[in-house]
């Protein structure tokens, strides 16, 4: 899911600086100040959006805290201080509001929580769930909150169970390559793990210097490595989880093959914390590929995008393990965003293709590779482009991709929508929605009264997942109006899905029956009932 | 001298400046296999001014030459080195021999004697060894100026005069000095550019030609310097938290910080 979501670092009682960290991490003096003044970034704009967020109880008057959860009362906190220790809790002050907690990276959303939890062992969190349980307290599990659907924030009062202290690897194994550590351990942090014993984590994404492993698997986040190494659902061989009553489901012993009766741990993938607290992974790690290869293209249309995709297939195979697409808006608004920087490409082209090969011969990867742009360029379907010759040059080109959610942020904030779409009608969404704002009269990108700068498109050719962002100067009903449900009834209507990636959360919790049948649904809330009996599990959610 | 410029560029290929080099086992060196190698970036840099200096004065330049001396896969540099904009190259088959700046510099002299160049554009220094000597030693060995450091470079048509801007303690200092010329790259001189598809392919067709070591041999290769040990250095010991500042007093007095 969380591609393309900021690389943030959070202080804990202060909202972090949002401009990124410049990759300081070269090998001596000289070659840091040579990565500075290749990107550099300090005048990089801020991202976040101008208006501090509203409560999402004042932003959605219609929805109502349920009076069946208990407030929480002075007896409640002398049970959490009596299982967690004093840095393990924080509560609401008249001059702290949490708001790290309580809002959302994009400031879209905002809770009321006034306590947070975050306990370091699996049996603490046992035993806050079987309280919570008991005595019909509402939580809400939390991880890095890099989501993108205002999954991970609490909506009133509930609990924030922040997982960030469960951070430790618990194993590997280097000739099977599986991994297992706890949820709260931060993405990079378990990949830089697995680089040492020369092993990748299998997936990647924007948001991985905040993210956890435990909530891209309670996400099933998709990520830039889904092309390469296949979703979450294969990826991850065992779970622990807390169920709300405290029980502890524990899956694991990893095995590659284990067809014994329901595979339960596929349950939680993408439960987005509603039936169970994830607490524990184990995943399988494949070979860290040791020649990686990036170019940057300039293409002609969006069917001209397709033909070098099934060129890139056919030519490349095995190596290929990234083919992004941008269309010329988003490279626009990244140029805004990134002053100064120079675009890879000269000129300017409808679209742009970020492609990746990862193998371990790069004598072998670059002969495939020139063969394959030599054959694009000949025939056509590439018109121009580049390639990396080193580490910063790669970095620097993903960069242009990768910073394409805060350049769209940058002018005061963005909807997001993340769909699935058969391959051949993926950008027909983007032209639709813009065709739609211009009619409302409601979109320019040079005019500031109007509410829209513009609607862009990206995303994941390889996994048939757009992301339309539209980028506004300011939130507001109208966009909204405008923007939904259109956007959901148009990818109904193409049968594709209304989040590939992101998940459902608070933002898509109206809008499941556009991608699920009623049997499935169904399904969903029996299983919930079963195993949340009491729906203390992220309420209001989209269960 | 008629006017015309002809530019050499000697380029080299060294780990990768976004990899963290690491210390072999023995402690002699730094680990080299499974590493990523490319073009130290004060000569991309170098290659990159070479390219504008043709780009500002076309009809000055003749020709740009790039030369590598290094294993035999310097080549793969060379090659970035004409896809972003060098005519010819020569690659000088080191092999596993590592060369000490004043061979180096001994070698490129025959190598600027061959080409005939007026203009030797290269890094200030390597980021591998960083010794910062073999623009300096090629100058010397020639008895041509030097101008070392260059943040920015502007070139004369008419009088064939270099004039080159440094960055010094607390401002800029300007110095000109008359062709042939040895110019080395700093930082701030230029942001090189992508090497673009059609020109990766040119460059495939463009001339490289390959000589070896034994093609110098009054060139001495014998290293002057030894390398005892090579060591991490050591790491810092995490901080501490206080509570008050006259705890913190009392601290730094107890290590006799004050």
């Amino acid at each position: 899911m969380l591609r393309h979501t900021v690389k943030r670092q959070f202080n804990l009682f202060s909202r972090a600086k949002p401009v990124r960290e410049a990759f300081l991490c070269a090998h001596n003096g000289v070659s840091a100040a040579v990565r500075i003044s290749t990107m550099n970034r300090s005048n990089v704009l801020n991202y976040s959006t101008k208006i501090p967020p509203r409560l999402t109880a004042e932003s959605y008057p219609n929805l109502q805290r349920l009076s069946e959860f208990k407030k929480l009362s002075s007896d409640d906190l002398t049970f959490f201080k009596s299982i967690l220790s004093d840095s393990e809790i924080l509560q609401a002050t008249a001059d702290e509001d949490l708001a790290v907690f309580n809002e959302d990276w994009m400031r879209k959303y905002k809770g009321q929580s006034k306590l947070v939890l975050r306990p370091k062992t699996v049996n603490q969190i046992s035993q806050i769930l079987k309280y919570c349980n008991d005595n019909r307290l509402a939580v809400v599990p939390q991880g890095g909150n890099t989501g993108l659907v205002g999954g991970s924030i609490p909506v009133f009062d509930e609990i924030v169970l922040s997982l960030t202290q469960l951070n430790k690897i618990r194993s590997f194994d280097s000739v099977s390559g599986i991994l297992k550590c706890d949820a709260g351990v931060i993405l990079e942090n378990a990949d830089s793990f697995l680089a040492e014993n020369g092993y990748i984590f299998p997936m990647d994404l924007g948001a991985k210097g905040s993210c956890h492993v435990g909530g891209i698997v309670a996400t099933n986040a998709g990520g830039l490595r889904l092309l390469r190494y296949g979703s979450l659902h294969g990826t991850v061989l065992g779970l622990e989880v807390v169920l709300p009553d405290g029980k502890i489901l524990n899956s694991m012993d990893a095995l590659r093959k284990d067809n014994t009766g329901y595979d339960l741990k596929q349950l939680f993938i993408g439960s987005e914390g509603t039936i169970g607290v994830i607490t524990g992974v184990s995943i399988l790690a494949p070979p860290r590929p040791k020649a990686v290869n990036v170019g940057f293209l300039g293409v002609g249309s969006y069917e001209a995008v397709q033909e070098v995709f099934v060129q890139a297939k056919q030519e490349l195979s095995e190596i290929l393990s990234a083919f992004e697409f941008m269309d010329l808006k988003s490279q626009t608004l990244a140029k805004e965003h990134l002053k100064g920087v120079s675009h890879p490409l000269e000129d300017e082209y409808p679209f742009y293709v970020l492609i990746e090969t990862s193998g371990s011969n790069k004598e072998h990867d670059d002969a495939k590779l020139e063969a394959f742009l030599e054959k694009a360029m000949e025939n056509g379907s590439v018109l121009d482009g580049v390639v990396a010759q080193d580490e910063t040059e790669l970095r620097n080109l993903w960069e242009w991709r990768e910073s394409i959610p805060e350049s769209s942020q940058a002018g005061g904030g963005v909807y997001k929508y993340d769909v699935s779409l058969p391959l051949k009608e993926l950008y027909s969404l983007v032209d639709a929605a813009n065709e739609r704002l211009n009619e409302k009269g409601l979109s320019s990108t040079s005019d500031p009264t109007k509410p829209v700068i513009s609607a862009i498109g990206y995303g994941h050719v390889g996994d048939g997942n757009l992301h339309l962002n539209v980028a506004v100067r300011a939130y507001s009903k109208e966009v909204e109006k405008v923007l939904e449900p259109f956007v959901y009834e148009f990818v109904s209507s193409k049968h594709g899905s209304i989040s590939a990636e992101h998940g459902l959360g608070f933002q898509k919790k109206n809008y499941i029956g556009y991608s699920k049948n009623e049997q499935e649904i169904a399904m969903i809330k029996e299983l919930k009932n079963l195993y949340d009996p009491n729906a203390i599990l992220n309420p209001y959610k989209y269960v | 001298m008629s006017k015309a410029l002809r530019i050499l560029v000697p380029v080299k290929r060294v780990i990768d400046y976004a990899i963290k080099p690491r210390i072999n086992k023995a402690g002699t060196g730094v680990e080299k296999t499974g590493v990523k190698f490319s073009m130290n970036p004060f000569d991309d840099i170098a290659v990159e001014e070479a390219v504008r200096i043709r780009e500002a004065h076309k009809k000055l330049v003749e020709n740009i030459h790039a030369v590598s001396i290094g294993p035999t896969k310097a080549q793969d540099i060379l090659r970035t080195a004409l896809a972003k904009g060098a005519d010819t190259c020569t690659l000088i088959d080191a092999k596993e021999t590592e060369l000490e700046p004043l061979a180096v510099a001994k070698i490129l002299k025959q190598v600027v004697a061959k080409q005939n160049a007026n203009l030797v554009i290269l890094g200030k220094q390597s980021i591998d060894d960083d010794c910062n000597n073999t623009g300096q030693m090629l100058a010397g060995l020639l008895n041509w100026p030097q101008a070392t450091n260059a943040a920015k470079v502007e070139i004369d048509e008419s009088s064939l005069v270099a004039k080159v801007t440094r960055e010094i303690d607390g401002g800029e200092e300007t110095i000109s000095a008359p062709l042939p010329l040895v110019i080395t790259t700093d930082l701030r001189l230029n942001q090189p550019r992508y090497a673009t598809l059609p020109n990766l392919m040119k460059a495939k067709k463009k001339p490289m030609e390959k000589m070896t070591l034994a093609d110098f041999s009054d060139v001495s290769t014998e290293p002057r310097l030894q390398v005892l040990k090579l060591e991490e250095p050591p790491t810092r010991s995490a901080g501490e938290k206080v509570a008050s500042v006259d705890e913190l007093i009392e601290k730094l007095k107890s290590v006799k910080a004050i």
